[in-house]
């Protein structure tokens, strides 16, 4: 049984809460609600006054093909995304787990590019992999393989996802190392003793024990590549070439801020918040599920 | 069912050795308790037979193969922990046929096998639950459940019983006991319970600081102890340990004799040759723990019968025994006969 603590009164529990509720409100529902109310309306091109039109942002947006192929672009980076710095995270933390000596150490090495800000992270990688004195594209050159991102989609895509996982797998390896380790030895070694070897351990026991901790990555993953790889993409290809990494938050800010359609912009923000709200329902209502707490 | 020998078995951590050479033949259907205070290196040796540790040097074989080397699933033993170590996520059934599934047992046979171990432990209502629905008692029965399903060669149990409560430490007690009996699975038994090793153990080896100090059946163990260490241990109140003065008959050499508590009578404090003063009384029904100072600050344990008349405390009294229950040890402690 969980102990609660209990109040007598309303007052101080209210004074409690008040700072956390005034933060939320100041800083979430203020500016939700005024872009809300913004996507109703398409402004002059000198921002003097605006027009109302109802939905009519929204429907323009959900008939043009750059929109659309922005949903599948933020689909295949996001799912990339959270793949590579989980299937990472994960594989290193098994190692890791395994480690007596030196570990704290090791530990550490790895925390360190979760400290290196996304923007930072894009310029570094962007560095190693720019065409003319890029390191790793020198070297994939003498190889025979012309890489050049700024004009090859796919590679670009490639670069950002890499990018934006690197400083991830950190913060993923820390969580999985956790868990790893809140599975009693015992367990393993009663599986070991009962004829599992190291593949059968990891599919039947560790990776269900593990499964509460995989679910919470999952979804502050994918949060993640929704919103927080801005920096990358900026940074790296600023959504190009052709808008093939325009995900959907770059294209709120290349919509608003570049293009100067505020409008469309705010309808575009309305959409993600729905997006990430459904995700995340479907998430908690499918996903966990299955998850062993 | 099996036969386990060891072979000067040693174990160390880096520098620090922590086994330092045990050997024992035991035979099929044997039971075996390993019984010595916690830090003596008993759960070390049971985790070097089940494959868990390896083995620094010396040899473990099961049925005549030198298994030093194999992993614990090439082992065929059944284990179980002391915390049960019970797959949380897996129901009753799933815990117990986990093994059985992995050795790729036809479903009828393990939904047989399971049923019947299920059966024989009481469990057949609990099949469906998780182990965290469980008490402590019926967690303890499926991790034997999961042990006895699959037949294996050994059984090994690293202090199962020390996280039950009393009473139901002395039912599961009799039911490993007579399970092990039924099934004839050679056992190896860690504990640093002397009533669990003195009740269960065809043979016990008494263990301290990595070393077998002493192995038998445990009532040999009890009566003709080999040194000092053992006498003490195995025995609850523990050996009375005294002067050798006291004693003239005491053979050349002898630093302690030793002598229990049951052995011990009281008398009437004229004209003995031992006297002391009565410290304090342990009525406990059906005996009487009488613990008396001797003139020379020693302390005295005297165990009676509980119907016989008690001393008051304070009361100057009268010790007396016979020579020939008395042990003598000499300045290694070792027993000198």
């Amino acid at each position: 049984m969980e102990k609660r603590v209990t109040f007598k009164g309303w007052l101080l529990p209210l004074v409690l809460l008040t700072p956390q509720l005034l933060i939320t409100a100041v800083f979430f529902f203020y500016p939700a609600g005024q872009a809300v109310w913004q996507s109703l309306f398409i402004p002059d091109p000198f921002g003097l006054k605006s027009q109302f039109v109802g939905l009519g942002n929204f429907e323009f947006l959900l008939n043009d093909p750059y929109y659309r192929a922005s949903f599948a672009t933020t689909a295949v980076f996001s799912i990339s995304v959270t793949l590579v710095s989980m299937g990472v995270a994960l594989f290193l933390a098994l190692l890791a787990d395994r480690l007596i000596k030196g570990s704290g150490a090791y530990r550490t090495l790895l925390i360190w590019p979760y400290a290196v800000a996304p923007a930072v992270a894009g310029v570094l990688w962007m560095f190693m992999f720019n065409n003319r004195v890029g390191v790793v594209a020198w070297y994939l050159g003498v190889l025979g393989y012309d890489w050049n991102h700024v004009l090859n989609g796919r590679e670009a895509m490639g670069l950002v996802v890499v990018a934006s996982s690197w400083g991830r797998i950190s913060y993923n390896f820390l969580f999985f190392l956790a868990g790893l380790q809140a599975i009693p030895k015992s367990v393993i070694e009663a599986a070991a003793i009962d004829g599992a070897r190291f593949w059968t351990r990891f599919r039947t026991i560790v990776w269900p024990l593990l499964s509460p901790t995989t679910f919470f990555l999952m979804v502050v993953n994918i949060v993640y590549a929704f919103f927080e790889t801005f920096g990358v993409i900026h940074t790296i290809t600023a959504g190009g070439p052709q808008q093939s990494t325009t995900i959907l938050v770059y294209k709120v800010y290349a919509d608003g801020f570049v293009g100067q359609d505020l409008g469309s912009s705010a309808a575009q923000s309305v959409i993600l918040l729905i997006v990430v709200g459904l995700l995340t329902v479907v998430q908690f209502r499918f996903v966990e599920r299955r998850v062993h707490y | 069912m099996a036969t386990i020998r060891l072979d000067n078995v040693k174990k160390s951590f880096g520098k620090t050795q922590v086994i330092h050479g045990v050997s024992i033949d035991i035979a099929d259907g044997e039971f075996i308790v390993i019984v010595g205070p916690s830090g003596c290196g008993k759960s070390t040796l049971l985790r070097m037979v089940a494959g868990l540790e390896t083995i620094t040097d010396g040899t473990v074989e099961i049925d005549g193969a030198r298994v030093n080397d194999d992993e614990p699933m090439d082992r065929d033993i059944a284990m179980v922990f002391q915390n049960y170590a019970l797959y949380p996520h897996m129901s009753v059934f799933g815990n117990m046929a986990y093994g059985l599934k992995i050795a790729r047992t036809p479903k009828a046979e393990i939904k047989a096998r399971v049923q019947a171990a299920a059966k024989t432990l009481q469990l057949e209502a609990y099949l469906d639950r998780k182990p965290r629905e469980l008490s402590g008692g019926q967690r303890q029965r499926v991790a034997m459940g999961r042990a006895i399903v699959r037949k294996p060669k050994a059984f090994l149990f690293d202090e199962p019983l020390s996280n039950l409560d009393a009473k139901l430490r002395v039912q599961m007690r009799l039911e490993i006991h007579a399970l092990q009996r039924e099934l004839g699975i050679t056992a190896l038994y860690v504990t640093h319970d002397q009533i669990e090793a003195m009740t269960m153990a065809d043979r016990m080896i008494v263990m301290r600081d990595g070393v077998a100090e002493q192995i038998g059946a445990p009532l040999e163990v009890y009566e003709n102890p080999d040194n000092r260490f053992v006498a003490e241990f195995i025995g609850s109140p523990a050996t009375n340990f005294l002067a050798p003065a006291l004693v003239p008959e005491a053979p050349a050499g002898t630093a302690w004799i030793g002598i229990r508590p049951e052995h011990v009578k009281l008398a009437e404090a004229e004209g003995a040759s031992l006297t002391g003063k009565v410290l304090h009384i342990e009525a406990l029904g059906a005996e009487t723990l009488v613990h008396v100072v001797l003139a020379d600050g020693t302390h005295a344990t005297v165990r009676q019968e509980g119907h016989l008349p008690k001393p008051a405390e304070g009361a100057r009294v009268g010790l007396a025994w016979h020579l020939a229950e008395v042990m003598f040890f000499d300045t290694q402690e070792r027993r000198l006969r």
